[in-house]
């Protein structure tokens, strides 16, 4: 009866969300979403490049040269959220052990360490005119250089072990110990006195820039942020076919039959 | 706002960062994408390089 009752349950539910934890119905339905996301990445990335390029007007006090705001901003936007959802996910592995959230953990990793270089990389381009410095040793620049440190050990751990899911377990250590670092990234500019300038973009104010500008930042960080999920669920498809090359249903997938 | 594409290539001066930046952006978003493709196809590969030595076992197997 209650067996019943359960089936009938889970069958009146248009998707079942738990199935989507099982790699083997996972694989196939990243493999459809991966164009959608690449599609609104481009349309994000070319609106916001046209609103950066020209629409928005040029700042009063850094020329041109502040238009390296728009991909400094959302790179280090999706540098603290990527970490942020990928902690979640090793965390999830952790407490439910299951395989595909540190699998999604793993392929969010080099991602989000692209995302912290860039954020660096552009950040020395944007600071060596302005401020004269390639690089200054302040809490925000520093605290953003540990967390890419912090991507890159969680890369380097789950590579130097050899059982994937002790492998999984380590890293998620890693992942959710590094966590507090995101809460001083973000207030960094206002616990210490710093040569960054403070926040862009609060929640609480509204922006104090051009309208404009604002929009070709959003733009952009909408664009990252898809560009993310493609990259992140390609990678997810690779790691699934790597880990679970042993079993059957990998093996009865039309891509490897032929 | 821009009055030539030369005008909109020098930057007002700041070509040099404005362009690195964005160029470094741009060859790291391209080439993420396509090393995980030859990951993909590499893993791809092997499975199917599996899969035909498993069906070439089955038909010489007796």
């Amino acid at each position: 009866m209650n067996q019943v009752n359960n089936s009938s349950f889970s069958n009146n539910r248009l998707i079942n969300w738990f199935k989507l934890s099982s790699p083997s119905t996972f694989y196939p339905v990243a493999g459809k979403l991966i164009p959608i996301f690449w599609v609104l990445a481009a349309l994000f990335g070319l609106a916001g490049l046209w609103v950066s390029f020209f629409v928005a007007p040029v700042d009063a006090v850094q020329g041109q040269g502040y238009r390296i705001i728009f991909i400094h901003v959302p790179a280090s936007w999706m540098s603290m959220f990527i970490y942020l959802v990928m902690a979640t996910w090793a965390g999830l592995g952790l407490v439910f052990n299951t395989r595909l959230s540190a699998m999604m953990a793993q392929s969010l990793a080099p991602v989000g360490a692209w995302m912290a270089f860039l954020s660096l990389w552009t950040g020395a381009f944007w600071g060596k005119p302005m401020w004269g410095a390639w690089w200054v040793w302040d809490a925000r620049l520093t605290s953003e250089l540990i967390l890419l440190f912090l991507y890159l050990g969680f890369i380097a751990l789950q590579a130097s072990i050899d059982n994937p899911r002790r492998a999984d377990k380590a890293g998620a250590i890693l992942a959710l110990l590094g966590v507090v670092n995101i809460p001083i990234i973000y207030f960094s500019v206002k616990w210490w006195n710093t040569l960054h300038q403070g926040a862009s973009v609060s929640l609480t104010k509204a922006p104090a820039m051009a309208q404009t500008m604002f929009l070709g930042m959003l733009l952009m960080a909408l664009c990252f942020w898809m560009y993310s999920i493609a990259v992140g669920l390609m990678r997810v498809r690779a790691i699934i076919l790597e880990r679970e090359a042993h079993t059957d249903w990998v093996r009865q997938l039309d891509e490897v039959k032929i | 706002m821009w009055n030539s594409p030369a005008e909109f290539f020098a930057m007002g001066g700041y070509a040099l960062y404005v362009w690195s930046s964005f160029g470094i952006c741009a060859l790291v978003l391209l080439l993420e994408p396509l090393t995980i493709r030859a990951r993909f196809k590499a893993i791809i590969r092997r499975l199917r390089q599996e899969h035909l030595a498993d069906q070439f076992d089955r038909e010489n197997g007796k």
